[in-house]
């Protein structure tokens, strides 16, 4: 049993581990989870969330999320509100797959529709969606046509054809953080990235087409208003990030602030994969517009993908996307640091928001969300494992209490070699065939990794975050179709 | 294999301790073990390329972190899969210095036998100690 002793019981889903609980911590740590969840967390998770508090500049609390567990820095579901004048910037709780997010598209199809064609659409999407390692996109750039991207985000994809404008509207920021700057980025991202705009990538990076069945709707009214409106209606999910690029901007960061940190700024760590900078110092900003590029990157990858989605859909059913529905419900980020204003102790402030394998979830009236989501508040998109499923969720008013942040997935409880030994790829994949999801893999081992039973219970995890009062549920979308890193 | 998986942290990440004689033989064994995170069989990467390596740190824990980053970097960059031919390291604390002859080929999914990108080389835990046997280390991979 990993859980501290220390560890007090604040409701039912929140859970806290008070300053005296390690030296250093300025701030108090809470984790968001069900007893059986908070159960199932391992060691990793307590010792980084409690890091974190120790951060300079920290505000309230360091949060984490149900589907919290052992990463490195923050822990996996971290999130931290950094005060910008006091604190600090750390890439070690934002991720090296800077902007890691989630994108899901609608269609106008019904399984009955789709059913037939489910192993020429998944066949054709593992063609033109280039996965595995080392894998190349189809677009071709120069390293200033690249920096363009990384300034530009989705607006670059707007601009090559590569997107339409109402797909810019339903991503987070309108994919593109403002103030990225190329001059901040190292030739080394760039080699790293410019040739991989349009790939998934690899790992629990996913490409998926999945069903809204009738009986999985928990809230029919916010289901119709984020575009489920038929029943069985198909829709694609997938998850990828800023690839190499990203990966390169915070190893490089990472070793620029290792340099400073206790030299210049006088400020120790607990785990050096949390080195930082004091957010308004050179090194911070140049960081942040750094790391603005990779996110901008990251939004342009995914973008890049849906256009190829669109294309194999086209192919596949000889009709336009647009006629086909293939209109974006949402595009959420993962790994990001963000100015965000929240009210903070009864006033409005604006805080650095840190959140590591955490999405976003802003509530209903929130001025940054897209007109039409005003009301409902902003579509989260959980990411489940190949075999169980995945949530569509809504923002909620009482997101305030973890600074609007919710779950990004369901969270692995099984190491990737255990996942190795007990499951074998072909096996896997006929086994999923014959339960209704067709598989594509680029590698067995690479499947089996992924296997379900080494996530955690995504029902639980939702249901955790809908009793924590951070999200909603609206939909449980089951696969059909799988194209896996 | 002078290197093993650590299956109780890190778990959706991987980590390793691998093991040396000497500090030389521990980075061999470091690169090897990253590299079989992404290929199931080290003796499927043939040596069609080959290059030479320089790499300086003042201390030897961030010179094993820059050297793992530089076989990442190659990867993406030139779809490089790269085991050590020959490796020294040489100067004193605070002026390391390591020459590395690496040798390898691009990657060809269809006889490398693919497992999973390794997206970056973390500093959670990253240690390199030296014991009664010679020197080990352990590193956490984000995956």
């Amino acid at each position: 049993m990993s859980i501290p002793s220390e560890l007090k019981r604040i409701s039912d889903t929140v859970w806290e581990l008070p300053r005296s609980y390690k030296a250093g911590m300025l701030v108090p740590a809470r984790i968001f989870a069900t007893e059986r969840l908070i159960a199932q967390m391992d060691a990793g998770v307590f010792d980084q969330v409690t890091n974190v508090a120790c951060l300079p500049g920290i505000i309230d609390y360091a949060f984490c999320m149900p589907d919290g567990h052992w990463g490195y820095g923050f822990p996996i579901g971290g999130t931290a509100a950094m005060d910008p004048e006091e604190g600090v910037i750390s890439p070690g709780g934002i991720g090296f797959d800077i902007n890691c997010g989630m994108r899901l598209v609608l269609t106008k199809l019904t399984w009955d529709e789709v059913k037939p064609q489910l192993h020429r659409l998944v066949d054709q999407l593992f063609r033109r969606v280039p996965a595995g390692v080392g894998s190349h996109g189809f677009v071709r750039l120069s390293h200033d046509e690249f920096c363009q991207v990384a300034e530009q985000g989705s607006r670059w994809c707007l601009q090559r054809g590569f997107a339409l404008p109402q797909d810019l509207e339903m991503t987070e920021e309108g994919g593109c953080f403002p103030g990225a700057d190329a001059e901040k980025i190292s030739v080394r991202a760039i080699e790293r990235g410019f040739n991989q705009i349009g790939t998934l990538g690899s790992g629990n990076h996913y490409l998926e087409i999945q069903v809204a069945r009738p009986g999985n709707i928990y809230d029919e009214a916010l289901a119709h208003d984020f575009g489920i409106t038929i029943p069985d209606q198909v829709v694609v999910m997938f998850h990828c990030g800023s690839r190499g690029f990203g990966h390169q901007v915070a190893t490089d960061y990472l070793q620029t602030f290792l340099a400073v940190m206790g030299r210049k700024y006088g400020i120790t760590t607990n785990d050096r994969e949390l080195a930082c900078a004091p957010f308004r110092s050179r090194e911070g900003q140049d960081y942040f517009a750094a790391m603005k590029c990779a996110v901008n990157m990251a939004f342009a990858n995914r973008q890049v993908i849906l256009h190829r989605i669109r294309e194999v859909f086209a192919d596949v059913f000889g009709r336009d996307p647009l006629d086909l529905g293939m209109n974006m419900v949402y595009d959420v980020a993962h790994n990001t640091a963000k100015l965000e204003t929240h009210e903070v102790h009864g006033r409005p402030r604006e805080v650095l928001m840190h959140r590591k394998g955490a999405t976003r979830a802003f509530g209903p009236g929130m001025k940054e969300l897209p007109a039409c989501y005003r009301k409902t508040g902003q579509p989260v998109i959980i990411g489940g494992s190949m075999e169980t499923g995945s949530y569509l969720l809504a923002g909620v008013e009482t997101g305030s209490a973890s600074f609007y942040t919710t779950a990004h997935g369901s969270g692995r409880t099984m190491s990737r070699h255990q996942a190795k030994k007990q499951f074998r790829g072909e096996k896997l994949q006929r086994d999923l065939e014959s339960r209704g999801i067709y598989v594509r893999s680029v590698t067995w081992g690479g499947l089996a990794e992924e296997a379900g039973p080494a996530y955690k219970n995504i029902d639980e995890v939702v249901e955790a975050t809908e009793l924590a009062g951070l999200s909603r549920r609206v939909v449980k979308l089951v696969p059909v179709g799988n194209v896996k890193g | 294999m002078p290197y093993r998986y650590l299956e109780e942290i890190a778990t959706a990440d991987v980590a390793f301790a691998a093991w040396g004689e000497t500090r030389e033989e521990l980075f061999a064994a470091c690169a090897d073990a990253l590299e079989n995170v992404m290929v199931a069989d080290l003796d499927a990467i043939r040596r069609v390329e080959e290059m030479s390596v320089r790499l300086t740190h003042g201390e030897l824990d961030l010179l094993l972190f820059t050297f793992l980053n530089e076989l990442v970097f190659y990867k993406d960059a030139r779809q490089l899969l790269l085991r050590v031919d020959s490796l020294t390291i040489t100067g004193t604390p605070g002026e390391l210095v390591l020459d590395a002859r690496l040798a390898g080929e691009r990657i060809d999914p269809d006889r490398h036998s693919l497992i999973v990108d390794v997206k970056a080389v973390t500093l959670h835990r990253f240690r390199v100690s030296e014991t009664a046997q010679g020197w080990e280390a352990e590193v956490v991979l984000d995956i």
